[in-house]
């Protein structure tokens, strides 16, 4: 018997269509994968499904669980609904969870609010439940907090709330997307556990074709409000039948053109750096208690080298990122940039020879400014002339693939990928010697990314920078670094030549990492 | 949230030591006499000197302050200049006053203010909501004494429901007093309620964006029922801020609504004190006044532990 049956589902938001006719199947106990680029309409088909749309949306078509149509329900009968037999977990666990109540009391809200249990039975289930997503009594009873546990942790939560009443079909919105590899391979574990245990149907909505491989038995790939193809995944996989699907895989492994050229004359020197933050005091009269982020890292980066920097949230990559860009001090060590101590105090011209990309392309320029006077900002560390800042603008933008008409745009003019290169002229206009790649390409679809990182292996050929790689995404950084570096805890733990580290890992947590990584299997991708 | 309290607890009487520092200072210590101050042009040297001795204006400065301080924690304020009574008996006269309409007024407040941000809030857009802002726009404009006068006018003059002024005092029963302070309160609140119900609006609006308002809706919870489970408690805490600004605003910024109904607050005592030129009612009622914003804000600061759980485990 079918469990959910979406047929023709269509949406508009204010007349403009999200959804044309999406349909597809679920069957009880199944996993189901919902794979796309954002804006594809995945959340929308989800969000249509909850009834749960944006003001000024409205669907059409049919979308029957069990047999009753979800979209002709009444607000009341979709209540009693919601939670019950259909749950819902969401991408962003850490304001996933109201931060005024105990984790306890929210599990138990799941029961009580569908009149399932009185408080003190609701409170045992939500304790049960708890246990079961693996956040046991001893170190998780239930009078937590939410800002007391890490994303994993509040995500397990949300998963346990979804299912405290055994629902039906269980809805995850990209539900490891923020995590850290080896957190998502926890999570993506318990939710294949409990797919087993309670029958219970998953669709995972994913941008991610690695974690639907592992997990989901169909696969449905979105493009512009449209299934374009589904199947079993195996079988989706090997053909790849449709077009959008093909370029979406090759995008996804998509390894650019890059020339070996470390000259070996070393650029950035990090000795022995150490990083410390003071944290709250534990009562106003004693010394604040000192956070060591940074143990004293030392490394190397050659001129025109790529190096990458790996490692999970906390591990320190963000503080010494800070330290190298010389806008924190350090606690001892030294970070020589050309042979010249790097620091908040260095001079401008100093400063001028790194520049940095951020991960956010949206919240890493003022909206109020043209892209011309953004693009021109790195000038006060080098002035020059008006003509020649603009003649240089135009250049860096052609650099970048875009226009030099684009200068007279604003921000919000551009998409992800576009503000991106933007980001990347911004960079290259005073050229720095060395571009700190921070998580630049992490929020971006697979398709931009792919473009982007063609981009900066043509952008470092034709200008001879070097470039600090810093992300958490492990193929990344192996398609676009000469060398690699393994971080954890403040540490650095495993160094070496990329392919030689990801080929056979020395260090335990290396290979830990590597093993939390999702991957396709080998055979599916094989050429026809 | 034993240390919490502590911390904010050294922090009170820090700010109470400074503040009763600038205080003496600014009255006591700087140039200009306050005996010849009080005593006019005219008077003879004599008078003058036995003025100062009586105001403790001899000796040394800080013995001066410590015998002030110390005097204050007694409850002795000294002797009034001009009424010839302890100033402890004056202002606990007049804050029978003044207290009870403060907190009136801030009731007043709370209760129309709390529930019209959240309607307006949740009805964001409609007609309610666009009347709520309409009338709080205009609760921000009206000075408040031409709305007390308006009150007077209204409810005292035309329909004769209360006197339009005075003060009968406690010992006459607490219906009378009740109806005498209602007109100031309503009077005072108004603006304040404005203010509070817009501040509640835009917090809570605020909170209704958030990530877990949209996971208590797939919980199955109504609308309706997320936002009084998990948006009104997050969207509290600006509008306390704004609370405890406006409690010691009232205490102390009565003084025109006192005078509109003849009410003998705090305000009105302070304002004569300071035209008669008694500057040891003056000091006692500032410092006085001060101590009673600084509680305040201490209150508020418990206030946002008590809500916020995250504010209990920091500090």
């Amino acid at each position: 018997m079918t469990l959910l049956s979406v047929q023709d589902l269509t949406l508009k938001i204010r007349r403009t269509p999200i959804l044309h006719g999406v349909s597809f199947e679920m069957q009880p106990g199944e996993v189901f994968g919902l794979v796309g680029e954002s804006g594809s309409g995945k959340s929308m088909t989800a969000l249509a499904l909850m009834q749960l749309l944006p003001q000024g949306a409205v669907a059409g078509g049919q979308a029957r669980l069990a047999g009753t149509d979800l979209l002709s329900l009444s607000e009341r009968r979709m209540c009693a609904l919601r939670g019950n037999e259909i749950g819902m977990i969401f991408q962003e666990p850490m304001t996933a969870l109201n931060p005024m109540r105990p984790i306890g009391d929210q599990v138990a809200e799941t029961l009580m609010i569908h009149g399932a249990a009185t408080r003190r039975q609701a409170l045992r289930v939500a304790r049960e439940k708890l246990d079961r997503v693996g956040l046991t009594a001893d170190r998780f009873p239930l009078s937590r907090f939410p800002h007391e546990l890490s994303g994993g942790q509040r995500q397990r939560v949300c998963i346990a709330m979804a299912v405290a009443l055994r629902p039906k079909l269980l809805i995850a919105d990209e539900p490891t997307t923020a995590l850290d590899v080896t957190t998502q391979a926890g999570i993506l574990d318990l939710l294949k556990g409990l797919v087993a245990e309670e029958g219970m149907a998953l669709m995972l909505i994913t941008h991610d074709l690695a974690v639907v491989a592992g997990i989901a038995d169909h696969v449905a790939v979105m493009e512009q409000g449209r299934i374009v193809e589904a199947g079993r995944t195996e079988a989706l996989f090997r053909t790849r039948a449709h077009d959008y699907t093909r370029r979406l895989f090759a995008a996804s492994s998509h390894q650019p053109t890059r020339r070996a050229q470390a000259t070996g004359a070393p650029l950035l020197q990090v000795r022995a750096a150490r990083c410390e933050y003071l944290l709250p005091r534990p009562s106003p009269f004693a010394a604040a208690p000192r956070l060591t982020a940074v143990k004293d890292v030392s490394f190397t980066l050659h001129a025109g080298e790529s190096l990458g920097l790996v490692g999970e949230s906390g591990c320190g990559k963000s503080t010494l990122t800070r330290a190298i860009l010389g806008l924190d001090p350090l606690q001892g060590g030294e970070i020589l940039l050309q042979g010249a101590p790097v620091g908040p105090l260095m001079p401008r011209a100093q400063r001028a020879g790194v520049q940095v990309v951020f991960q956010d392309p949206y919240g890493s320029f003022d909206p109020r400014h043209k892209v011309a006077r953004l693009v021109a900002e790195p000038f006060h560390l080098t002035p020059a002339q008006k003509p020649e800042q603009r003649d240089r603008v135009a250049e860096a933008l052609t650099a970048v693939g875009l226009l030099p008409e684009d200068a007279d745009k604003y921000i919000h003019e551009f998409s992800g990928g576009q503000r991106q290169r933007i980001a990347i002229a911004r960079a290259l206009i005073i050229r720095p010697a060395l571009i700190v790649l921070d998580e630049a390409v992490s929020a971006l679809d697979v398709r931009v990314r792919a473009q982007i990182l063609d981009l900066l292996a043509d952008l470092q050929g034709r200008f001879g920078l070097s470039y600090l790689f810093i992300s958490h995404d492990l193929s990344v950084v192996r398609a676009v670094t000469d060398r690699v570096l393994v971080m954890r805890a403040g540490e650095i733990v495993e160094e070496g030549a990329t392919e030689a580290v990801f080929n056979a890992p020395g260090h335990a947590y290396t290979q830990e990492l590597l093993a939390a990584t999702p991957r396709i299997p080998k055979g599916w991708l094989a050429t026809e | 949230m034993l240390r919490y309290l502590i911390s904010r607890l050294i922090s009170l009487a820090l700010s109470l030591c400074l503040a009763s520092m600038v205080i003496f200072a600014v009255l006591q210590v700087l140039p200009g006499d306050p005996a010849s101050f009080m005593l006019g042009l005219n008077a003879s040297p004599d008078t003058v000197a036995a003025l100062r001795e009586q105001l403790g204006l001899t000796g040394p400065v800080p013995i001066r302050y410590l015998h002030w301080i110390l005097g204050m924690l007694h409850g002795d304020f000294g002797i009034s200049y001009t009424y010839r009574t302890p100033v402890a008996d004056l202002i606990a006269q007049r804050a029978q006053v003044s207290v009870p309409l403060t907190i009136y007024a801030m009731v007043l407040t709370v209760t129309i203010a709390l529930p019209a941000g959240i309607i307006a809030a949740s009805r964001r857009g409609r007609a309610t909501d666009v009347t709520v802002m309409g009338v709080t726009q205009l609760g921000i404009a009206v000075p408040n004494f031409w709305f007390a006068m308006l009150l007077v006018l209204v409810f005292a003059v035309q329909l004769r429901w209360v006197s339009s002024g005075g003060f009968p005092g406690w010992s006459a029963g607490i219906w009378p007093n009740i109806k005498a302070l209602t007109l100031p309160a309503i009077a005072l609140a108004l603006p304040q309620a404005s203010i509070l119900a817009r501040v509640m609006r835009s917090s809570l609006i605020e909170a209704l964006h958030q990530d877990y308002l949209r996971t208590a809706r797939a919980k199955g919870l109504t609308q309706g029922q997320a936002i009084r489970r998990h948006a009104v408690r997050n969207a509290l805490i600006p509008v306390l801020t704004i609370l405890g600004l406006q409690f010691s605003f009232l205490l102390a910024g009565a003084i025109i609504i006192e005078n509109v109904f003849y009410l003998p607050g705090l305000g009105r005592l302070i304002f004569q004190a300071i035209t008669q030129r008694d500057l040891i009612v003056v000091q006692s009622v500032v410092m006085l006044l001060v101590a009673a914003v600084i509680v305040v804000n201490f209150l508020t600061d418990l206030a946002y532990a008590a809500v916020d759980p995250r504010l209990r485990s920091r500090v």
